[in-house]
């Protein structure tokens, strides 16, 4: 297939965040990494069913996410995998890439269900409007906006947070977020 | 003096503000978490993903 420069550089502009979304879905990077690649390939494949004009970040996320939740379907289906799966696939690499300072968020994230931990991760982290992440999600915009209010109020109690002094007991994390080291 | 009065003034005081400031923060790390991988940027593999399909686009019209 041929691949114009602008696809090309909208495709490669999005990978970024791809694999940061990817690596939030599956919780491993090399899997993560895949994911993406099978994402690129499927969407220069279908490149005719995009609408020129709209977000390809959000048309590749879809396609993205769509991926996942099929290809993670039929695993479970193979495996029997548990819903504590995610959370096991991060404790067996706990600092793959130098997140020494992230483990304790990290775990509470892993501790929520698929779909709040999504739409979080797509509002609050890839910067996507809750329509637009409704769109991707496949769902109403108030469900995504539910979710998220359910995945932020569940990290707080994970993390046990009573007060914003008190955020994560992980003293290096609020050091590296001030920029300072100790 | 804690009275009920001031008790009740207080309990519903804190929580609207430190919602806010406690989300700030949830914000925060959550984007810090996330732009540790995308500030990796674009790893080889997918410049060379591309890089290979067009050539093959270009060989098949030859």
């Amino acid at each position: 297939m041929a691949i114009n420069e602008s696809v090309r550089k909208a495709v490669l502009g999005a990978v970024p965040s791809l694999r940061a979304f990817a690596i939030s879905l599956c919780g491993n990077v090399d899997r993560a990494d895949d994911l993406v690649q099978e994402t690129l390939l499927r969407a220069l494949a279908n490149i005719d069913s995009f609408q020129p004009g709209t977000n390809m970040s959000a048309w590749l996320f879809t396609i993205l996410r769509n991926h996942f939740r099929s290809e993670y379907r039929k695993r479970r289906r193979e495996v029997e995998d548990s819903d504590g799966h995610y959370a096991e696939t991060l404790k067996t690499q706990p600092e793959q890439h130098g997140q020494v300072e992230f483990r304790e968020f990290r775990e509470a994230l892993a501790h929520l269900p698929a779909d709040q931990r999504e739409a979080l991760i797509l509002v609050g982290a890839s910067g996507f409007s809750y329509e637009e992440a409704a769109n991707i999600c496949g769902c109403a915009v108030g469900t995504i906006k539910s979710r998220v209010n359910r995945a932020r109020t569940r990290l707080i109690e994970l993390l046990a947070i009573e007060s914003a002094d008190e955020f994560g007991p992980d003293e290096q994390t609020r050091a590296v977020l001030a920029g300072r080291r100790d | 003096m804690d009275t009920a009065a001031t008790r009740e003034k207080r309990d519903h005081a804190k929580p609207a503000k430190l919602g806010r400031e406690v989300q700030a923060r949830l914000g925060h790390q959550l984007r810090a978490l996330y732009d540790e991988v995308v500030s990796q940027g674009v790893p080889p593999r997918f410049t060379e993903l591309l890089n290979k399909l067009d050539d093959d686009s270009s060989k098949d019209k030859r």
